[in-house]
């Protein structure tokens, strides 16, 4: 004795990405903006501090951009040469940069000139970061040299050689003051203390360490070089994680989003892609224009901007959830409307009467419920329904026929209602998953509107457009059906030759579909 | 030891309830409806069979209360004999031997010495309504031969004979007329309806009548779906009559309610319709029943009404319209495609149920656990639709999966085919739909079988097509980030010259698959899906393929059409016997090697039991059905039996259970399994005060024994009676952890024994003397301790059958042993 039960729509597996939580989230975002840059875009570094601002080194110039204006705020283009790797302080007050002629310096966002400049390598340096307690910086150049720099007196403190090759990457760990890590060309990653004078740990990446980063909690290092990105656990001594390999050709830039749950990766096979951190599966991946060089996400993932090697940035906002906000709230019933009652303990005399849950039922199905088949019917062959979710219309149509008033259902139209049926047989009757239900209706169709046929010019239309279309079926499927002999017997000789092959192929038989006369 | 009967075939269990309009105890507490040879008696608050009783010895036909006594209900039987019942405690007071066959029984409360029965005396079509007297005599059996005729020629089913107006006048229905006999006048007046050689009136026929229970209006059902209003029928011809018309079908049941102001009937459409004040715009509606209502009955108290249906179900009914309880017997309605199965977690038979449905019925219990809903789709009941049938279903790993097909076919060429994958979910205890594919053949399913080896890692599934393909279906890994989740996808596809499959079996340790195509059999190994032997006996398309099992493994077993069963050695490849036999249900035991085939020969049904390895069957048994038998399964026994005799012992570990062709449920048995089944629910007695669950009667009644017992000791002391906490024997159930325990079957009766008064001082003094000897016995040579065991349960006739002890590992054999030692010592204390 249960209540009605509501009809079983068939679900077919959608074709193409699948919708996850991930894809839904990373694809709100506006259509991109995108701005020219001079050179090739190597760095996007955003401010941790509202408002936000971005820091972009492309060629020789720092532009630093606001949340919206497309045109920098401000530039910082006194460099001789290329300059790399624009990097904001944790206030968001100070901007160091490394440049190819193998200085370092140090910008106050509101000044022009630099304020310091650190003078000690010897080829170009093209990483640079702050420590966690700001007063130091530390830069990695081409003469394989990691340094440490004081900043209120602009002096090395510190210069580590144990590279072997470029040191290319480099980021210092946000927790403690001492410790930083750099990557190399020559393969490895190296932890540096600066309370000693030498490295602390070292991994072997395997291929030149194009992008390093710290997980917030620093218990986690991940290195990007090659095609392979690795996590690696640093608090039991740097043992390898996982590996990953999802991208073709090598990996640029690493981010985290900002809630640590999501690893991005940027390559030059122009493609994005977002992992996620706890199982290192790729839950949603972007496709750019060009090769991507450089990645960085705002607080809170407002922003994603991309720097790409044909001098693009492009930047994707957040879409705002501001409109949902502006409708007028609906007033809803206190709390203690839904309460009401409940706390109610039940007396000895008295009688409880539950009130019957209400099942929510669809309209078609109230209609159907209700046996008023045509009306069910109708509703579900109305343009939104029938476009939009065609599978519904074959389910009703499906049990309409189950029921076995199909007939009834279709028949006593006018002209108007007939050729709206018609319409969803033209779009839908060749798809095989529907052609079985479809041609069924079809049938029942042409039986009952044959003998009023050649009273109405466009439904006589409609009709020859159906025959034309089971006509073009027809023909298609006898195609197949004279490739798979040949199949066949492509498979009957290789069959021969292999002498004992017990592999049967499938023959997923193709949906006959009968002619229908109209 | 247990004396050795005589097997026989016996009707098990899931009897029709819906057989006569069931009837309510005066203060509503109990239902009574007839169940083949017996009369059942449940509670309506607890839906629980409280008692059935015993007696008739043919089919009880009719049953009322005593209009006397409420607390005695009448029933008669087609054997002759109209018993007085006392339905409270199960007694049987009275019997009337009234000598002909009784087809239904009316009673009339003014009529107080009398009741009215229906007999047919000397046509089988022709009806009478008589009245018997029932002497007053002191005696058990009393010869009741004073009949008085009333009506004659009338219809035999009691819907169509109805009491008027405190048994003023009775109603009778037959075809197109109505009957009404006054009793006082002594007259009959005739109402005919016009026949049906007018077309429109067609299907006027009367299908049932009610009598208003305080005015002269009698209501009566028709063939097309209206309901007529009698009134002033007093007179030939000034009679009205008014018309409600709702069902589109038959109207099966016609009742009023107690006070007369509402009318209900219900029919095909399983919907109950609630005419208030007999008047068509007031009605109210209990849609969705399930299945055709076949009768209506209305409480005397007035706060229920029940509805008996065609699925063997009574619905319990509230006055407003809102089903309390569901009595629910094995569905019998529809055909049974999915044969006879055994749920291995709770070893009920499932088999189809309702429309849709797979049932799950417990052979222990005789009722159904519950219905698990395969289509999950609106039943539309209405004549000559084509349905969806559930086809196939089988259980694999263990009962943790549960495959079903389900098929409907309107043309030749439209073929609707699903299968569905139900994973036993231990959270909600209940079968949950996992995977669903649809279509996963071109054609019909022909044979469903899961690969139930202990050491298989993944789950496999084996379908078999007429498309001439078999399928293997594996459970994969369907998860990701999101959330885990496993589906079922096909592994392999397999053919052997476009030949139609027709049946699929896994060998016992899931190495090899059989799968026959019509004439041949090829065998597959099922790691690499490579064909590697064919057996072919061109003797007609293979009906049943299975493995021998056990010992018996290497032996495959299979029967064809044209009557020839084969064996084949899988060792040497070649046919090991084979012997002439019309095989129509084939089926292995699950516990041993035996394989028990049924075959038809002409007429009736033969059973054969026997094992692979030797062509000499263990046992034959001819003629045990008249009719075809369609399924038959071994059913796992809990307690295993000892029979001595080599013929019987294939019974000993598992009973089997055959379905035949008109859907009754029979096995083989010595005793009739009524008389097995106690009514455990005996207890669960509806009382006045105290809500009555099994939680009252285990406790409440020990309270009350305790209570009584200390009563007792206080007022004399001398005697010193158990309390009950510290009989040794409750001391130890409770306090002995649940793992060692045996099964509470075995300690059931020991601990109610332990709980009773021993009233018999004699035997109390003799058992402690036995126990002592062994006692000694056993200390002294431990080694003979299955001789003892022997000895034991000759000197003391505790209720645990030896047979029991048989088969329980040695362990608990002295678990068992140290109980019942124990059992006894406080009555030494005495």
């Amino acid at each position: 004795m249960a209540g009605y039960k509501p009809v079983a729509i068939q679900t077919y597996p959608l074709l193409g990405e699948k919708i996850t939580q991930d894809t839904l989230y990373w694809n709100n975002y506006k259509t991109p903006v995108q701005i020219k840059e001079f050179g090739a875009v190597s760095k996007v570094d955003f401010s941790s501090q509202p408002p936000y601002n971005y820091a972009v080194t492309a060629s020789s110039r720092i532009h630093i951009y606001g949340r919206y204006s497309q045109e920098p705020i401000k530039t910082f283009s006194r460099f001789k040469d290329t300059a790399y790797c624009a990097t904001f302080r944790q206030d968001g007050r100070l901007l160091v940069a490394g440049s190819e002629d193998g200085g370092v310096q140090l910008f106050d966002i509101s000044g022009r000139a630099p304020l310091r400049q650190f003078e000690g390598h010897t080829k170009a340096v093209h990483t640079v970061d702050f420590t966690a307690d700001k007063y130091h910086v530390v830069s990695g150049a081409d003469d394989y040299t990691v340094k440490l720099w004081d900043i209120p007196n602009a002096k090395e403190i510190l210069t580590f050689k144990e590279h072997s090759d470029y040191v290319r990457c480099g980021c210092a760990s946000k927790l403690n003051p001492d410790l930083f890590i750099t990557g190399s060309y020559d393969h490895t990653v190296k932890m540096f203390d600066a309370r000693t004078n030498k490295s602390v740990l070292s991994v072997e990446h395997g291929q030149p360490v194009e992008s390093v980063l710290l997980f917030p909690s620093g218990g986690l290092l991940v290195s990007a070089g090659g095609r392979y990105v690795k996590v690696w656990d640093m608090l039991k001594g740097g043992q390898l994680l996982v590996s990953l390999k999802n991208h073709h050709k090598t990996v640029t830039c690493l981010c985290l989003s900002s809630s640590g749950q999501r690893l991005l990766s940027g390559s030059l096979d122009r493609k994005v892609k977002v992992y996620s951190t706890t199982s290192y599966k790729v839950v949603h991946s972007f496709d750019y224009a060009a090769s991507i060089l450089s990645l960085a996400l705002a607080h809170e993932d407002e922003t994603i901007v991309v720097g790409m090697t044909n001098g693009i940035l492009s930047v994707k906002h957040r879409k705002s959830e501001a409109k949902k906000e502006s409708l007028p709230r609906r007033r809803r019933p206190a709390y203690r409307t839904f309460i009401k009652g409940k706390n109610y303990t039940k007396q000895r005399d008295d009688i409880l009467i539950n009130r019957p849950t209400k099942k929510h039922l669809e309209l078609y199905d109230r209609d159907l419920k209700h046996f008023r088949i045509s009306k069910a019917l109708d509703r579900v062959l109305e343009p939104t329904c029938a476009i939009k979710t065609p599978e519904i219309t074959v389910s009703i149509i499906k049990e309409l026929n189950r029921r076995g008033v199909l007939a009834n259902a279709l028949a006593g139209r006018d002209e108007k209602e007939i050729s709206r049926v018609l319409n969803f047989l033209i779009r839908n009757l060749s798809q095989p998953r529907f052609a079985p239900v479809l041609i069924n209706a079809a049938e029942i169709i042409i039986d009952i509107y044959l003998p009023v046929i050649g009273q109405s010019p466009v439904v006589d239309k409609k009709f020859l457009l159906l025959q034309g279309l089971v006509e073009k079926e027809i023909d298609y499927q006898r195609e197949l059906l004279e490739t798979l002999g040949m199949m066949d017997m492509l498979f009957a000789t290789m069959r021969g030759k292999e002498g004992t092959s017990v592999l049967e192929h499938t023959s997923d038989g193709f949906p006959e579909n009968k002619k229908i006369e109209s | 030891m247990v004396e050795e009967e005589n097997i026989r075939v016996v009707r098990c269990g899931g009897s029709e309830l819906n057989f006569r309009r069931a009837v309510f105890s005066a203060d509503s507490k109990y239902i009574f409806c007839v169940s083949g040879d017996f009369v059942k008696v449940y509670s309506t608050a607890t839906e629980e069979c409280v008692h059935i009783l015993h007696g008739h010895r043919n089919l009880v036909t009719g049953i009322q209360l005593n209009p006397n006594n409420h607390l005695q209900l009448y029933s008669c039987s087609l054997d002759g004999t109209i018993k007085l019942w006392d339905y409270i405690d199960g007694i049987l007071i009275k019997t009337f031997i009234v000598g002909c066959k009784l087809h239904a029984l009316f009673t009339v409360a003014q009529a107080e010495d009398s009741v009215f029965v229906t007999v047919n005396k000397e046509k089988p079509d022709i009806f009478q309504l008589v009245s018997v007297k029932l002497p007053k005599s002191s005696s058990q059996e009393v010869e009741a031969k004073e009949l008085s005729i009333v009506l004659d020629y009338i219809n035999q089913s009691p819907k169509c004979i109805a009491f008027g107006n405190e048994g003023v006048y009775v109603a009778a229905v037959r075809d197109f007329y109505l009957s009404v006999y006054f009793f006082k006048k002594k007259t009959t007046s005739r109402f005919t309806l016009s026949s049906s050689r007018n077309k429109k009136h067609a299907k006027n026929n009367f299908t049932c009548v009610a009598c208003h229970p305080k005015e002269d209006c009698i209501a009566s059902g028709h063939m097309d779906g209206k309901i007529r209003l009698w009134r002033n029928f007093y007179d030939e011809k000034k009679y009205t009559y008014t018309c409600l018309h709702w069902h589109h079908d038959m109207v099966m049941d016609l009742a009023f309610s107690v006070t007369g102001s509402s009318l209900l009937s219900g029919g095909r459409e399983s919907v109950l319709v609630e005419w208030r004040d007999a008047t068509e715009k007031n009605k109210e509606f209990l849609p969705r029943l399930g299945a055709t209502i076949e009768h209506i009955s209305v409480s005397p108290a007035g706060d229920l009404f029940c509805t008996s249906h065609s699925d063997n179900k009574i619905m319990i009914i509230h006055r407003n319209l809102e089903a309390s309880a569901v009595i629910q017997g094995l569905v019998k309605d529809r055909s049974i495609f999915t044969g006879l199965m055994i749920d291995p977690r709770t070893k009920a038979l499932v088999l189809n149920g309702k429309p849709g449905h797979l049932q799950f019925y417990s052979l222990q219990s005789d009722k159904q656990l519950y219905n698990l809903d395969i289509m999950q789709q609106e039943y539309i009941n209405d004549y000559g639709l084509i349905q969806i049938e559930l086809t196939k279903a089988a259980f694999g790993c263990f009962g943790n999966w549960l495959a079903t097909v389900e098929q409907r076919q309107e043309k030749e060429t439209e073929l609707e085919l699903q299968m569905k994958l139900w994973m036993y979910s231990k959270k909600t205890q209940g079968f949950i739909l996992n995977t669903k594919i649809h279509m996963p053949h071109e054609d019909c399913i022909t044979a469903l079988c899961f690969c139930n080896a202990e050491k298989s890692e993944q789950p496999t599934l084996v379908t078999a097509s007429k498309d001439g393909y078999f399928k293997v279906w594996i459970l994969t890994d369907d998860s990701d980030i999101y959330k885990k989740a496993v589906g079922w996808t096909c592994d392999f596809v397999g053919s052997y010259h476009k030949y139609q499959a027709t049946n699929c079996c896994f060998s016992e340790d899931g190495s090899l698959l059989a799968v026959s195509f019509e004439e041949i059999v090829t065998l597959w190994d099922s790691e690499t899906w490579e064909l590697k032997c064919t057996f072919c006996q061109r003797a007609g398309k293979i009906r049943h393929l299975c493995f021998g099992r056990l010992t018996c493994s290497k032996y495959l077993l299979g029967a064809t059409e044209n009557g020839i069963l084969s064996c084949w050695n899988l060792l040497s490849c070649a046919l090991e016997w084979s012997a002439k036999l019309n095989v129509r249900v084939m089926e292995p035991d699950p516990n041993s090697e035996n394989i028990a085939a049924i075959s038809q020969p002409s007429v009736g049904s033969d059973l054969f039991v026997f094992k692979p390895s030797e062509p000499r069957p263990l046992y034959i048994q001819k003629g045990i059905s008249r009719e075809e038998v369609q399924w038959g399964v071994f059913v796992p026994r809990d307690v295993p039996e000892s029979f001595t005799s080599e013929a019987y012992q294939w019974l000993n570990r598992s009973q089997f259970y055959f379905l035949t062709k008109s859907q009754s449920l029979l096995t083989f048995s010595t005793k009739s399994p009524e008389e097995k089944l106690t009514p455990t629910s005996k207890q669960l007695l509806a009382e006045e005060s105290l809500p009555t669950t099994p939680f009252y009667f285990i406790l409440g009644k020990h309270r009350q024994q305790q209570d009584e017992k200390l009563n007792e000791t206080s007022e004399n002391e001398l005697v010193q009676l158990p309390l009950t906490e510290n009989i040794p024997a409750i001391s130890e159930l409770l306090h002995t952890p649940a793992h060692v325990l045996p099964s509470a079957v075995f300690l059931c009766s020991m601990f109610v024994n332990s709980l009773l008064l021993s009233k018999e001082t004699k035997s109390t003094e003799e058992i402690p003397k036995d126990v002592d000897m062994e006692e000694e016995k056993e200390s002294e040579n431990s080694d003979e301790e299955n001789d003892f065991t022997e000895k034991i349960q000759d000197t003391n006739n505790t209720d645990l059958g030896e047979d029991v002890i048989h088969q329980l590992s040695k362990s608990e054999e002295k678990e068992l042993r140290k109980f019942r030692k124990i059992d006894y010592s406080w009555i030494a204390a005495l």
